[in-house]
């Protein structure tokens, strides 16, 4: 038998049917969903007749729009079309019969900070959901990409997806971090080398040293913006860390169903020689603490350097650097260290775990926010803030001077009330930069936790190097 | 859905490249539990001022844009979210075919499932559709799916790829749903197997 990559192992466990021009019916295990991209699916269920046909493998959590301040039970908190699409999302869950986490619940928070929490992503699993950064749960080694609503109804109705087998690429990051660099800066920097579509038509599989060493949180963080590259989703082969992670949570397996998982899982690797359409290698002791300068993701420059000219780049970009420039308020050969900050986020899917808040609050610890900025930390979900607290970090947050909020997606794309006001410029550990991404004419800069808490201290987009 | 026959359209510009799905539908507009209705607010903070006036050196506010129907854009369209309002307020503004260097590729595959043709051209004839495209409004360019061929209003024929499936499904106007039930017993049979090999899914 040829060698398989990993994606090939798991693409090939899941295929009900495949025809000849290489279409295949993929099967789906788990389908998540929040209230954004689903009310148009499930009325289009109602409308035909139809069933959930796995309701069992559903699970819905509102994220999007939920306020996270703390008086949030209050109905006059949502606009009322936000209102409007939680009690859709309340009324289909109860209609259908899936698994739902309602704002009132503990467990609600962040659609992919939920899944991994609860036990419900497991390696070798194909999971979707209507939502791009979906490529999270492909840190445990699962097959996890984002699908529009009309894949969303398909997906409940049939519990398969039309899909095509993307080709296989690799990117590995050799050897150690140098400290003060985390998985944040490992993906921005990926997303820097290769640009936006450069995973277009590709599964990326993360690999090497750096990325092995790092945590579950770190893996989730690394694969969250595979879709930023472009890729359809990004993977990391499952190991013993995976394994302690999922044992205990309340979906996982347990007893004997999760020995006979361990076993299974222990087969999900790329085989030696297998072929990859696409290699990338970065090594670890060259990435710096990375900021976004411009609108894109790909926009990305280590700490130490210059706001760059349009004429640094090439073709289409220059124009759209020239864009970026002006829309960002910056001036080509500024230094990235001089550039001031209104507000910090720490939050969402992509930053928004334990570890994530552990490494802003190492920063801050018996530190001050500058005055005047607005900082805020939004726990991915109820029991990452509870953990939070108990560990004293939420103290830590709030003696800084931080606004302790409650779960949600929040600042990171501004469908709710927390949003940035025109103009106003944030460090943020999100996952998009693009122009009114945070709010109407808002400027947002992707730094990890750590870079975020700097910025919140000295007012300025800071290498947190220095403060270590 | 609507079938996708020959359409004989004005081709907007928009050479940006990365034009992303925030740029295509802002997130308040995703608030709706509609797909109808978004046309209006396609592209809507380059469209629009913030007192909702019309910015007029946007391409699709200039009178000869009003009604294209084909959008030419620059590398990398539609990167972002999954949202499907995207091609939703594509559709609903009226343009039906986006021609590009290259797509995101959750956007390419919603566009399908809502009458809309994304192609995909080299740069070289990105630029020669780009040219013809700011001709406006005389000049009308033709997307032929059935013979997958492109023709600029100065009779410039492109030859395109798309997948057989998709072409076949967007053609007829089919809905993905109903195809699939067809093969309700090969998904029993593979969750039933699924289930037996992998019994703590």
């Amino acid at each position: 038998m040829s060698p398989k990559t990993l994606y090939d192992k798991i693409w090939d466990a899941h295929v009900v049917q495949q025809s000849e021009d290489g279409t295949c019916l993929l099967y789906i295990d788990r389908h998540l969903v929040h209230e954004v991209t689903s009310p148009q699916a499930f009325e289009g269920l109602r409308m035909a007749g139809r069933k959930v046909r796995a309701p069992e493998k559903t699970i819905a959590v509102p994220d999007h729009n939920v306020p996270t301040t703390l008086d949030r039970a209050d109905p006059a908190t949502m606009t009322e079309d936000s209102r409007i699409q939680v009690a859709a999302l309340d009324k289909n869950a109860k209609e259908f019969g899936i698994n739902y986490y309602p704002v009132s619940d503990v467990r609600q928070g962040i659609v992919h900070i939920v899944g991994p929490e609860q036990g419900w992503t497991l390696p070798g699993m194909t999971v979707v959901c209507g939502d791009s950064h979906t490529a999270t749960h492909g840190a445990f080694g699962a097959l996890a990409h984002g699908i529009g609503t009309s894949e969303v109804e398909h997906v409940l109705a049939t519990q398969t997806l039309i899909q095509k087998k993307s080709k296989n690429m690799k990117v590995e990051i050799t050897g150690k971090l140098m400290p003060g660099v985390t998985a944040k800066d490992i993906t921005l920097a990926v997303i820097g080398a290769t640009g936006t579509a450069g995973g277009t038509g590709y599964v990326i599989e993360y690999c090497g040293e750096a990325i092995r060493d790092l945590s579950m949180e770190g893996r989730m963080t690394v694969c969250n913006m595979a879709i930023e590259g472009g890729a359809r989703a990004g993977l990391i082969a499952p190991d013993q860390k995976t394994f302690d992670y999922v044992k205990g949570r309340p979906h996982a397996p347990k007893g004997a169903d999760y020995d006979a998982a361990v076993e299974y899982w222990k087969t999900l690797f790329t085989d030696e020689g297998a072929h990859f359409d696409k290699v990338v290698t970065l090594k670890g002791e060259e990435i710096e603490p990375v900021v976004t300068w411009g609108t894109s993701p790909e926009d990305v420059l280590p700490i130490s350097a210059v706001v760059p000219s349009p004429e640094d780049f090439k073709g289409g970009k220059v124009e759209a650097a020239k864009r970026a420039i002006e829309y960002m308020g910056l001036t080509s050969g500024q230094k990235l260290t001089d550039i001031k900050i209104d507000t910090v986020f720490i939050g969402s899917c992509t930053n928004g775990r334990i570890e994530d808040l552990r490494a802003a609050a190492e920063i801050l610890k018996g530190k001050k926010v500058k005055d005047g900025m607005r900082a805020m930390v939004v726990p991915g979900s109820g029991l990452v803030r509870a953990q939070a607290e108990e560990e004293g970090i939420a103290q830590i947050f709030i003696d800084a001077g931080f606004e302790w909020r409650m779960a949600g997606c929040s600042m990171c794309l501004a469908m709710n009330p927390d949003q940035l006001a025109e103009g106003e410029r944030c460090a943020s550990t999100s996952n998009r930069n693009f122009e009114g991404r945070q709010g109407y004419k808002g400027r947002t800069h992707l730094v990890s936790p750590a870079m975020a808490a700097a910025a919140a201290i000295t007012g300025k987009l800071t290498d947190v190097r220095e403060m270590m | 859905m609507e079938k996708f026959e020959t359409l004989q359209g004005i081709a907007a510009p928009m050479p940006l490249v990365n034009i992303d799905t925030d740029m295509i539908i802002p997130k308040i507009f995703l608030k709706t539990i509609k797909r109808s209705g978004l046309g209006v607010n396609l592209f809507d903070e380059m469209r629009y001022d913030r007192q909702g006036n019309e910015i007029a050196d946007f391409v699709l506010n200039k009178p000869q844009y009003r009604d294209a129907q084909i959008l030419v854009a620059g590398d990398n369209f539609g990167c972002g979210s999954s949202r499907e309002h995207a091609p939703w307020a594509i559709a609903d503004f009226g343009i039906k075919c986006v021609i590009s260097t290259s797509f995101a590729d959750i956007f390419f595959n919603n566009c399908f499932k809502n009458g809309i043709l994304p192609i995909v051209f080299p740069q070289d004839v990105v630029d020669v559709l780009m040219k013809d495209a700011e001709k406006g409004s005389n000049a009308r360019m033709t997307v032929d799916l059935e013979n997958q061929v492109v023709t600029t209003s100065d009779g410039q024929e492109f030859a395109f790829e798309v997948d057989a499936f998709k072409k076949h499904c967007l053609m007829n106007g089919l809905d993905d749903i109903g195809l699939t039930m067809e093969h309700v017993s090969a998904i029993d049979a593979f969750e039933a197997k699924s289930n037996a090999e992998r019994p703590w899914l």
